[in-house]
């Protein structure tokens, strides 16, 4: 007997169809992976479960827990059933918390609501409760004194409570870094079989998935395509979806010899330190440093990559090389020039680098036209270049990325996320740069396109000289992208190395850890015979 | 399209055209008294009467109407031409000492009770319209340059600034080509609201006599002479009164329509 069964379930939101004839079953201390690219239906699917669709939404079909009928069940019912009988774990920690509460009190909260009990003994269960997943921190702190990983596990806490039979979790560690994503996971699975709940975990991150799940649905454009236990989708894969997911993931791109060359960047012993607010009136202000003298070269068409955890200089470190924060000691060469001079960033030098952005939602200035948004770099070349060169220029480099020259004319809301970051390379590619620094350029996109665009990558420097510094939390990313990579924690390199090298044989701890952390696909092996 | 950015935007443009037409035509001179004729009830001749000189209360209005609305735009000009720079600056140089400077300064404007400094720097400077539209115009300084400020900050972290950092554009440049242009519809929705409290402004200002001088006719000297005639011709104090109340409702009505049109956020629940 399963504990959820979703039977045939289609979901449209005024003229638009969204999920169609989804089934899905979760048996208690089973844990069901739902995957898929963005807009696949996947997030929606989860909230029909708990009943949280949103305005305007029509559905069809039975959402069952034990046995009820989510679809046919009062609001009031539903309320008493969401936090009790269904728990749910959100992506982003800080915003699923309320920030002026206390952590031991969001946990009570849920307690009280559902059962006639004292404050005292709820604050005694959430207490323990916060212990069980792994928080040994006071009650009493808040939100915002906590780091991701302990915020999300507060958010756990706050979903298992009472011990619900069915836990969802909508990306529960997409937030987090590689070294908290595994001790998370971990948590989720133990849980699982300690309590015998079932566990419906939505992400797009098929490593993940392969590790933690026993069954997987793949959904495509609100379709399952594919639903097997994990075992037998991963060796005996039908569907070419699934299939060209799984290559997408694994995509592993040429990048042409790379021949020793001088260096073009020299970063020397470079140190930034902030001042932070004091803590006291009267006393000193503390500081925080954010680079603690970091040193290292990147020679004419080299492409090295840069992994970190969050908070380890990696955002700095960008900047300062683009020169838009001074530093404070050491110095920042490129081809010879200094990047900051006299406290302002040094043009002969800039005309030779260029940036590409992670989001690509919020790179571009949505009030101009795309041609004015790629020949903005041109501004620091000399003031010579006239409309003619231009709108050549602007054409060269949206053929370059696999656009055409008419796609200048559009405003940059007409273009899809994978688009986008390709408008964001022609722009990176218009004054001709011999370095480019890709700050997580691919990390905001799905799988297939994040092949393309590394494709795109592989392909230009295979074209011209092109050395680039690929800044990612993505390992298996870093690893086929780069020919040397290097390992940052806490303002420092910890090693550096050739790429292939530092992964298969890494000496420090710190890499060590993050290796093994970071899940893994399995080989996977494809069915001969197509459906 | 709201139903309240429509209804306001049509007593906006209502008012405005009364302004526009008194340009070229008004029913009477409103400079010619006939005492003879005074405190007539509205007919046919005078369609909203006449008040104790014996003008006519439309013409009055539609002249009214012109010195209420060059006041409020100009001070709102003011407001505007000073305050967007001046938070624009702020925003590009945060944290600086000069940007201290400017939001204090700013401060310091606020902390004083505006329509009361606006009386002391007419009665000082002599009661006239331009004071009057100076003495406003001071006091939309602050609220200008601080929302810009505020709004503009955001966009400073933005992605698509950095770059044009990164390519090498001066604060001033991204500040007119990326950050203003992403500013302007929240500046036009506050404009229309600080509109309709400088049309309040100068009805105060004039109510008390330190505003526009006769014979230029305005809504607040209009209702200030009308006010010990209350009783005997309530016309004469409640037409001027509706002026200023259908214009101050228009405009804000169309500000909260432009508000919820220009917000992609509300934009996107609706569709």
């Amino acid at each position: 007997m399963s504990l959820l069964s979703i039977e045939h379930l289609s979901l449209s939101i005024g003229d638009t169809k969204i999920l169609h004839d989804v089934s899905i079953d979760v048996c208690p201390g089973e844990i069901v992976a739902i995957t898929g690219e963005s807009g696949s239906g996947k997030s929606l699917t989860a909230l029909a479960v708990m009943a949280l669709l949103p305005r305007g939404s029509v559905t069809d079909g039975h959402i069952f827990l034990e046995n009820t009928d989510i679809l046919r069940t009062s609001e009031r019912d539903l309320c008493r059933m969401r936090g009790c009988s269904m728990g749910m774990v959100f992506q982003e920690p800080m915003t699923a918390l309320n920030p002026v509460q206390t952590i031991g009190d969001q946990v009570a909260e849920t307690i009280i609501i559902h059962e006639k009990t004292s404050k005292l003994d709820a604050n005694i269960r959430a207490t323990a409760m916060l212990r069980r997943v792994g928080l040994n921190v006071n009650p009493s702190r808040y939100p915002h004194e906590l780091s991701g990983g302990q915020r999300q596990r507060v958010v756990i806490a706050m979903a298992i409570a009472l011990r619900p039979k069915l836990l969802i979790a909508d990306e529960p560690t997409t937030a987090l870094d590689v070294t908290t994503q595994a001790t998370i996971l971990e948590l989720l699975k133990d849980l699982v079989t300690e309590f015998d709940m079932g566990l419906l975990i939505i992400t797009h991150d098929l490593a993940v998935v392969a590790e933690i799940a026993n069954k997987i649905a793949v959904m495509q454009e609100g379709h399952i395509v594919e639903a097997a236990a994990t075992y037998d989708l991963l060796h005996n894969m039908r569907h070419p979806y699934t299939k060209s997911l799984f290559n997408a993931a694994t995509h592993k791109v040429i990048l042409p010899e790379y021949i020793p060359a001088p260096p073009l960047l020299s970063v020397e012993s470079v140190t930034r330190t902030y001042n932070l607010p004091r803590v006291t009136v009267f006393g000193s202000r503390p500081t925080f440093q954010a680079l603690a003298g970091v040193s290292f070269h990147i020679s004419h068409g080299e492409r090295v990559g840069l992994v970190g955890e969050s908070g380890c200089g990696k955002s700095t470190l960008t900047r300062a090389i683009l020169g838009l924060e001074e530093v404070q000691e050491g110095q920042i060469l490129l081809d010879g020039q200094p990047v900051f001079t006299k406290k302002s960033l040094n043009l002969p030098a800039r005309r030779k680098m260029q940036v590409v952005f992670q989001d690509p939602y919020s790179s571009f200035n949505p009030r101009h036209r795309v041609d004015r948004l790629i020949a903005e770099p041109l501004h620091v070349l000399n003031n010579s270049i006239v409309g003619k060169y231009i709108e050549k220029a602007v054409s060269k480099s949206l053929e370059d990325v696999g656009l055409t020259p008419e796609d200048g004319t559009k405003y940059i809301h007409e273009f899809s996320g994978g688009q986008r970051q390709r408008i964001a390379i022609a722009r990176a590619l218009i004054i001709e740069p011999e370095l480019i620094i890709f700050d997580e350029a691919v990390s905001a996109l799905d799988v297939s396109i994040r092949a393309q665009v590394l494709d795109l990558i592989a392909g230009l420097c295979r074209k011209r000289q092109l050395a680039y510094l690929f800044i990612s939390h993505d390992l298996s990313v870093v690893r086929t992208i780069t020919d040397r990579v290097m390992v940052m924690q806490s303002g420092k390199i910890v090693e550096q190395g050739d790429t292939e090298q530092v992964f298969s044989n890494p000496q420090h701890a710190y890499t060590q850890k993050l290796i093994a952390a970071a899940p893994k696909l399995p080989e996977v092996t494809y069915n001969v015979e197509v459906i | 399209m709201s139903r309240g950015l429509v209804i306001g935007a049509f007593l906006t443009l209502f008012f405005v055209a009364l302004a526009c037409v008194s340009f070229l035509w008004v029913p009477y001179d409103i400079e010619t008294l006939q005492i003879s004729n005074k405190l007539k009830t509205p007919n046919l001749n005078h369609w909203l009467g006449t008040d104790h000189f014996g003008r006519d209360v439309l013409s009055m209005v539609m002249m009214g109407a012109r010195t209420s609305i060059a006041v409020a735009l100009l001070a709102v000009g003011i407001g505007m031409a000073i305050g967007v720079p001046l938070g624009l600056f702020s925003a590009a140089r945060r944290g600086s000492f000069l940007d201290e400077i400017i939001m204090r300064g700013n401060d310091l404007i606020f902390a004083f009770p505006s329509l009361v400094i606006a009386i002391l720097i007419t009665a000082v400077f002599g009661a006239s319209a331009v004071n009057a539209i100076v003495a406003i115009g001071i006091f939309n300084i602050p609220v200008f340059a601080r929302l810009t400020r505020a709004v503009a900050l955001p966009l400073w972290e933005r992605d698509f600034v950095l770059s044009a950092r990164v390519c090498g554009k001066s604060e001033t440049r991204i500040s007119v080509e990326h950050i203003f242009p992403n500013i302007m519809n929240l500046m036009i929705v506050q404009g229309t609201i600080q509109f309709s409290l400088g049309i309040l402004a100068e009805a105060s200002l004039s109510y008390i006599g330190l505003g526009a001088q006769p014979p230029t006719a305005s809504w607040g000297r209009m209702l200030a002479d009308a006010q010990t005639l209350v009783s005997i011709a309530p016309h004469v104090a409640l037409v001027p009164g509706l002026a200023i109340l259908l214009m101050v409702l228009g405009l804000n009505l169309m500000g909260d329509g432009l508000r919820d049109r220009f917000d992609p956020r509300i934009k996107k629940n609706r569709t």
